[in-house]
């Protein structure tokens, strides 16, 4: 059977993308952004994932204003990045799992997650990047399974359902029946707000609660309502509803591997998480 | 009937509900459009002209041949798709938010890297009760 090996929750910026590029890895400004990640890749190289399931939100490039599915879930043999419009370079296409895909949807869809499923899909910066993170050569090891959040158009999942859809996500993996290794990832936030004369916010106090609850509370922060959470988090910190989908695939007890808190990269607090079962 | 709004008291925040993705539906579109760098360099060549081709508001026009964001946002933009004209004016997100907050670029950069904008007076509107 399928075992989920642990899970990676790290922020997703464009900037990033753009620090890849011109390789600013070691740059003043940068650094202690980048020095979360080589542990990451350690771990990586030890638990040796055959697929990633990556839950995140797309801006745009796959999902717009015209059709925004709540939960959506990708179901291709390949997914392909495009130009967003930011100037940096796009990266390989990424190897799916068609069968892994149908069996997840068979499953949530059993469980009662009405998902849209989408045999075509490109992936925007918030796949890509984490992606990149975590293999800079970008030749992916694994084979992947999008799976998408809208965090964008109110109204958006509460983080409840968010910590529910992780839970049944987690029993679907589990019940495939190949002998494979699993990683999640759910990529976003943490704090930040990019519009208005509010934006600039940064809530360290609230992302530090939440990182910790991530180990020890994981149903923490299904007490906010997504109106709360951006009010404590911003209105793009609400993406971290992508690391809550994340967290449901584990159990209650875990151990963490990594973490990594930085502010700023732009104009986000940017965190990083590595969590093992216990 | 709408639904109540009992967000609308964040200070300086607009959420982006139905009733802005509605107003905005081409606003953002016209955004999105700006993926293509075909489309970048007909709108850099006449704005006026490739704004005319939306069925956008003339406010919505407006707001955006004068990089109002904050305006742009009133009409239904969202930041993720109003991104899209600053990467086409070569500005980076930084510059973009900081536009928004009435500070100079350097005055945004500095605020950012000594830890952001505090939630402190910035969470309710009357926080004080
Ligand atoms: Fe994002």
């Amino acid at each position: 059977m399928a075992k989920i090996v642990g899970t990676i929750t790290t922020s997703h910026v464009p900037a990033i993308g753009g620090a890849i590029a011109k390789g600013l890895q070691s740059d003043p400004y940068w650094k202690p952004f980048f020095d979360g990640f080589p542990p990451v890749r350690d771990w990586l190289a030890k638990v040796k994932p055959d697929v990633v399931v990556l839950v995140y939100n797309d801006h745009g490039l796959n999902f717009f204003l015209d059709k925004m599915p709540t939960f959506a879930i990708g179901a291709a043999a390949e997914y392909r990045n495009a130009d967003e419009g930011w100037g940096i370079p796009t990266v390989a296409p990424f190897r799916g799992d068609p069968e892994l895909s149908w069996h997840i949807i068979e499953s949530l869809v059993a469980e009662d997650f009405d998902l849209v499923t989408c045999q075509e899909m490109v992936v925007d910066h918030a796949f890509t990047l984490p992606m990149a993170l975590c293999w800079p050569d970008q030749k992916w090891p694994v084979r992947t399974v999008p799976v998408v959040v809208n965090t964008v158009q109110a109204p958006l999942p509460s983080a409840k359902r968010c910590y529910k859809l992780g839970q049944a996500l987690g029993r679907a993996i589990a019940s495939w029946p190949k002998d494979e290794r699993v990683v999640v990832m759910g990529t976003g936030g943490l704090s930040h707000q990019l519009d208005g004369e509010r934006a600039g916010f940064i809530n360290k106090d609230f992302d530090l609660k939440f990182m910790d609850s991530m180990v020890n509370d994981p149903a923490w922060a299904t007490k906010y309502s997504t109106v709360e959470l951006v009010e404590l988090s911003g209105t793009q910190g609400v993406e971290l509803l992508n690391w809550v989908v994340a967290r449901g695939t584990l159990p209650e007890k875990v151990s963490k591997r990594q973490a990594n808190y930085h502010i700023p990269i732009s104009n986000t607090a940017s965190g990083l998480m590595v969590l093992e079962p216990a | 009937m709408s639904l109540d709004k009992p967000y609308t008291d964040i200070p300086g925040t607009t959420i982006f509900d139905a009733d802005k993705s509605r107003e905005g539906y081409h606003l953002n579109q016209f955004c999105m459009s700006l993926m293509k760098a075909e489309n970048r360099a007909r709108f850099k060549a006449n704005e006026r002209a490739y704004l005319d081709e939306w069925p956008m508001s003339e406010e919505q026009k407006q707001a955006v041949m004068a990089r109002d964001l904050n305006r742009c946002i009133a009409l239904g933009g969202n930041i993720y798709f109003l991104a899209k004209i600053g990467a086409t004016d070569g500005k980076s997100f930084q510059q973009m938010a900081g536009s928004m907050t009435g500070m100079t670029e350097d005055q945004y950069r500095d605020m950012m890297v000594k830890g952001g904008r505090s939630i402190e007076g910035n969470r309710k509107t009357g926080e004080k009760k």
